[in-house]
């Protein structure tokens, strides 16, 4: 075991501390999508605040049991913001030095987020309704091809490092800044941004702002859930988005990122991770403005070409190198 | 889309400027909103009503009024809503599914009568198929008159209880 | 006699007495003696294989037993990690089967042949010679087939065209195991294994070449290779449950044993176009075996198609092994092994629990078909928790059995990097695409098989109507789900053994996955800790718990399910699994080729009113269909055409002869 195993309090600190962060400024990135979106519809908008007004209300409202459904949909919203927040604790968004580094890589992070989404469809299923089965059956065929992208583009990655590990990758991409503008390295950056769209229920493969039960994927599953349950289920959501969000910048733009573990480092990687999110979701909205939603069984024809760029990306990280 | 992004510049806000805050709800539905406030999410149920208070509605979430910004949201479950607004004199076939819509949500929870059918069955009084007004079904918080009512009159009954 | 010999005796002196108490004992001991004997005899070869993992090797040569060559067995650590999966798998299937056999598989006759398809599943890998292998070949299959026909009585038509496809494809591979293990033995002037390894090197390449190919064949069908998988969406579903558990998790296994012994021990690795046609086969088999499992609605069926696709990962992560060792990189060839040994043990761990926990629902409610099923979790909760356990080991996500040995083959192929040549670069990524496709799938396959077959509400009355299952059942899967959790959370406990095994069969290959009970596997530069991730998720979700008590303090209410206003919903409206499979087929429309049949009769009295719609859909195995049905046709119609040569007439049958014996004396004498 070299000196990078052992778990020192300072690194599980940090990621206690990156949880904390997204745990928080999840619902304050949605906000901001949402009144980025307001603003270029020519509305004045709620402000970055309401997602967690909606919080704080939902999480004051009384807890329903539907008739008929069982520890799947009780446990379902917890195992899906544990797992989300778990992923976060993993992903080296401040710094490389999180606590779980060497215990839990890319791939890890990739299935945790997957477990996540599969316990909200079975909580779905278990519901026994017409929706909650239409929700499910949608998010987990979404699922079944989008994870396979993600799962080539941290190949395409991990080939040139040599592992799947987040800290090596992202201090790699660090050090050798060049190599993000290799061709395996867009084509990754790409699959993977079509991907986090699909994951996260934006345009345009679910629209967050429908309520049409035909076009609903999402919003179809946890139709059934109420006040707190509800809220643990938009918390979720949220930092899915910020997860997923802040691993493509870790990967594409890991500029900024501590590399040691000063309080000026972190101060500035936690700066610059705020700066880079904001970004992101500000292009994201934008760009949502100029999109209309595909129908859902043309969503699978862009999953495979972005599944097909990650292919590519793959042998280019053979070939060029 | 740089035709879509010129107009976008063109059109800049179309929300109107905001009116005074208004006056605050009364003493006892006030107590039992006292979580809703900043956010109130709404479920639209309507229970036989002509379509003229659903046109306004859409208009009250559109731009131009922007009930959004006040912190009130549509949503498509009675599960995740705060607010009923509820249109229209009850039919007899509307009577059922409006009372189950009401018991889904969860408490805290209130209900907005639009429109005079909601308040008192309107012209519609005496019809055939017409079950009462909205207040014979499920206890009704507040009420916005008129036929229909104007988009900002809905505005200002949910910026009531949201308070904002 | 070491540890690994008296374990392997009594493991066969169970084996004959649980054969003897099925024949002789009244009914209602039976049961119990014959399962307690079985469970004996699993846990005895279980010991075996342990020993032999440890490090204990064992070789004995019984010239009585066998005619000519006499018994040849031998057990090293290869044969020791095969033999102590069957063993552990026939020890739960053992219990299982107590019971179990009061539903199915409890005649006299189908408790007689487990103990001996049982053994011969231990006897295989134990195997030390080609006779005694071909022997023991023999017995697994004759002995399984006649289980699959024991299935049902009354299973009519489908149990009867199971073990016809069976019977044939088994014996196919026989044949070509049977041709090639022949071939190289009188190559090698030895039929000992170990003068086979002493004179393979010398062997000529054409010899090597041909005699892969044909073991490639024989131990690939029962591996279930595509495209000669197709007895095992056939068999599998048609047997008693505990039968389809000792073929799903340890017959299979026993293929790529097979391949791994003569290929990379025997013969000592070859030419890389052998290894990259496994990899590819694998690949192939991967995907194509998830993808029919996700749009099938039979629950045993699915688990069927499931072990096509995790032997297809097992035989992707040997051919990549087999690869690697041929461009001389030892470690990665050891690091590919052991990912796809590794796969064999998770996989025949959480297949057995979940063909147990299948049978339980079988046996509770008479049906597999997932889309009668619906709402077990109130009626039968053990099964179904145990159920969703494995079902998590199967989707390869965190807490699963399957998530360390797929992520340890991952990363054996991010190194691929290393190995030169043009094929490895065409074929690497496309093989690593494969097995992210079907990491995919497999999550979708398992959510529809827990979500519509255990949650909800019963669809039918059957199901309605289930009932848990017996302890001893509930016992033999709490086994296999014990060893579930420990793969999935300390997966690095077998460091060890696999260091082992992979050493013996490459020779010369470093320690390439490293490992303790801290439960941290590391591979070449990646590492990963299941039990952390695991540990911290739960973590997590305590202090949100704990969290939310404090924050949200209103009281919970019970609530009718929201109707949309209409009137209750029923259990017709849920999704069914046909229908949750609906998009995913939709998408994969091209490949898997979906036959419906819309019939629409209209009303008497108005071609406009609609009397009755039916509406028929089914997916069938696209390569069956293409590549075997041609094959039978033109078999059936040979057959045919030779019917009119056999008239019955005795004149004519001496006639032939008379013609033979001319034609045999023309040849003879031109030969001369």
């Amino acid at each position: 075991m070299s000196a990078a195993d052992t778990v020192n309090l300072s690194s599980v600190l940090l990621s206690g501390g990156q949880v904390a962060l997204v745990l928080a400024g999840a619902p304050l990135l949605v906000g901001l999508m949402r009144q980025v979106r307001a603003r270029l519809d020519g509305r004045e908008g709620a402000g970055i605040w309401q997602p967690w007004r909606d919080l704080r209300k939902l999480l004051r409202k009384t807890r329903i049991a539907p008739e008929g459904t069982g520890p799947a949909f009780r446990v379902a919203p917890l195992l899906a913001v544990a797992c989300t927040a778990m992923a976060a604790a993993v992903v080296p968004l401040i710094s490389t030095r999180t606590g779980l580094g060497p215990g839990a890589d890319l791939i890890a992070v990739v299935a945790l987020l997957t477990l996540a989404a599969a316990a909200l469809a079975l909580a779905g299923l278990d519901t026994g309704t017409a929706f909650g089965g239409m929700g499910a059956s949608r998010e987990m065929t979404i699922t079944a091809l989008a994870e396979p992208t993600i799962l080539m583009a941290v190949f395409a990655l991990g080939t040139r490092v040599g592992s799947t590990n987040l800290p090596q990758i992202v201090t790699a991409g660090v050090q050798h800044g060049g190599r993000l503008a290799s061709p395996a390295s867009l084509l990754a950056a790409f699959a993977l941004g079509v991907v986090v769209l699909a994951e996260t229920g934006r345009l345009p493969v679910d629209n967050p702002a429908t309520h049409l039960e035909l076009t609903m994927v999402h919003e179809a599953m946890v139709l059934e859930y109420a006040g707190p349950d509800l809220a643990l289920v938009e918390l979720g959501a949220a930092m899915r988005l910020t997860v997923l969000l802040g691993l493509w910048a870790s990967l594409f733009a890991p500029w900024g990122i501590a590399t040691a573990t000063g309080p000026a480092a972190l101060a500035l990687g936690l700066g610059v991770l705020v700066g880079k999110l904001a970004l992101l979701a500000v292009l994201l909205a934008a760009g949502e403005v100029f999109m209309a939603k595909l129908r859902l069984f043309r969503v699978p024809e862009l999953l495979a070409g972005s599944f097909l760029l990650s292919v590519l990306a793959v042998t280019a990280s053979f070939f060029l190198t | 889309m740089i035709s879509l992004l010129r107009k976008i510049r063109a059109a800049g806000r179309v929300a109107e400027p905001a009116p005074p805050r208004p006056a605050p709800l009364p003493a006892p539905v006030a107590q039992r909103a006292r979580d809703l406030r900043g956010s109130a999410q709404v479920r639209c149920v309507d229970a036989g009503s002509c379509n003229g208070c659903e046109i306004e509605i859409g208009q009250a979430f559109s731009p131009v009024y922007d009930a959004e910004r006040y912190g009130a949201r549509v949503v498509p479950s009675p599960r995740h809503a705060d607010v009923l607004l509820v249109t229209g004199p009850v039919t007899v076939n509307m009577a059922g599914p409006l009372r189950s819509a009401y018991e889904a949500m969860a408490s805290p929870s209130l209900v907005i009568g639009v429109g005079d059918c909601a308040i008192d069955c309107g012209v519609f009084a005496g019809g055939y198929g017409v079950h009462g007004p909205v207040g014979d079904v499920v206890p009704v918080d507040l009420q916005v008159p008129g036929c229909p009512p104007r988009p900002d009159q809905i505005v200002e009954a949910l910026r009531r209880v949201t308070g904002r | 006699m070491n540890l690994v010999g008296s374990a392997l005796a009594v493991a066969a002196g169970s084996a004959g007495g649980a054969a003897l108490a099925a024949v002789v004992l009244p009914t209602r001991l039976r049961v119990v003696a014959v399962g307690a004997l079985n469970a004996l005899m699993g846990a005895a070869g279980a010991l075996a294989g342990g020993a032999a993992l440890a490090g204990e090797s064992f070789a004995a040569h019984l010239p009585v037993l066998l005619p000519l060559a006499g018994v040849y067995v031998g057990v090293d650590a290869l044969s020791g990690l095969f033999m102590a999966v069957a063993g552990a798998v026939v020890l739960a299937a053992g219990v299982y089967q107590i019971g179990y056999a009061r539903h199915a598989g409890g005649g006299r006759g189908a408790q007689a042949l487990w103990p001996l398809f049982a053994f011969s599943l231990l006897l295989v890998p134990a195997a030390a010679s080609v006779s005694t292998l071909l022997v023991a070949w023999e017995l697994m299959a004759a002995s399984s087939l006649l289980l699959v026909v024991s299935g049902h009585r009354g299973g009519g038509d489908s149990v009867r065209s199971a073990g016809v496809w069976y019977a044939v494809m088994t014996h196919l591979g026989l044949v070509a195991i049977l041709t090639g293990l022949v071939w190289l033995a009188a190559a090698a002037h030895s039929e000992t294994f170990a003068g086979i390894t002493a004179s393979a090197p010398g062997l000529s390449p054409l010899v090597r070449g041909g005699v892969f190919v044909l073991v490639l064949i024989g131990f690939g069908s029962k591996a279930g290779v595509v495209p000669l998988h197709a007895w095992l969406p056939r068999a599998h579903p048609e047997a008693p449950s505990h039968v389809s558990a000792l073929m799903s998790a340890a017959m299979v296994n026993l293929g790529v044993y097979g391949l791994v012994r003569v290929g990379l021990d025997l013969l000592g690795g070859g030419a890389r176009w052998w290894w990259l046609t496994v990899l590819i086969l694998g690949a192939l088999m991967a995907v194509y075996g998830i993808l029919q499992a996700a749009v099938t609605s039979d629950l045993k069926r699915l688990l069927a198609y499931s072990t096509v696709e995790n032997l297809g990962l097992v035989l992707l992560g040997v051919g990549a092994a087999g690869a690697f060792h041929d461009s001389g990189h030892d470690e990665l060839a050891a690091l590919a092994l052991a990912a796809a040994l590794l796969h064999t043990v998770t996989h025949a761990a959480f297949k057995t629990l979940l063909f147990l926990s299948a049978g339980s629902v079988l046996h509770a409610t008479g049906t597999r078909d997932l889309d009668e099923l619906g709402g077990l979790r109130t009626r039968m909760p053990v099964t179904s928790g145990l159920f969703a356990l494995g079902a998590l080991g199967a989707a390869a996500l965190p807490g699963g059995a399957g998530f360390p040995s797929e992520w340890l083959l991952l990363q054996s192929l991010i190194h691929g990097l290393a190995v030169p040549g043009i094929t490895v670069v065409v074929v690497l990524p496309i093989a690593v695409g494969a097995v992210a496709l079907s990491a995919g799938l497999a999550v979708a396959t398992f959510v529809k098989a827990v979500g519509t077959g255990f949650l909800a509400k019963p669809r039918t009355q059957a199901a309605e109507q289930a009932h848990e299952a017996p302890v001893s059942m509930l016992v033999g899967m709490g086994m296999a789900a014990l060893v579930c959790a420990g793969l999935a959370l300390l997966p690095g406990a077998a460091g060890a053994a696999l260091r082992r095994v992979v050493a013996g069969s490459l020779p010369g290959s470093g320690a390439a996955v490293t490992g303790g009970v801290a439960g941290r596997l590391s591979a070449l530069g990646s590492t990963l800790s299941p039990l952390w991730v695991v540990a911290g998720t739960l973590a997590l979700v305590l202090v949100l718990r704990g969290l939310l008590r404090m924050v949200a303090r209103a009281p919970s209410r019970a609530a009718v399910l929201w109707d949309c206003g209409a009137p209750p919903p029923t259990a017709r409206m849920q999704y069914t699994a046909t229908s949750f499979a609906e998009p995913l087929q939709r998408v994969f429309d091209e490949v898997l080729a979906p036959e419906s049949d819309l019939d629409v009769t209209p009303h008497a009295e108005s071609a406009y009113l609609v009397e009755r719609v039916a509406y028929s859909r089914a997916v069938p195995d696209r390569i069956e269909h293409r590549l075997y049905n041609p094959v039978i046709h033109t078999v059936r119609r040979a057959g045919m055409t030779a019917r009119a040569l056999a008239n019955g007439s005795v004149h004519r049958y001496l006639g032939y002869g008379f013609t033979a014996v001319v034609l045999l004396l023309v040849v003879l004498a031109a030969a001369q």
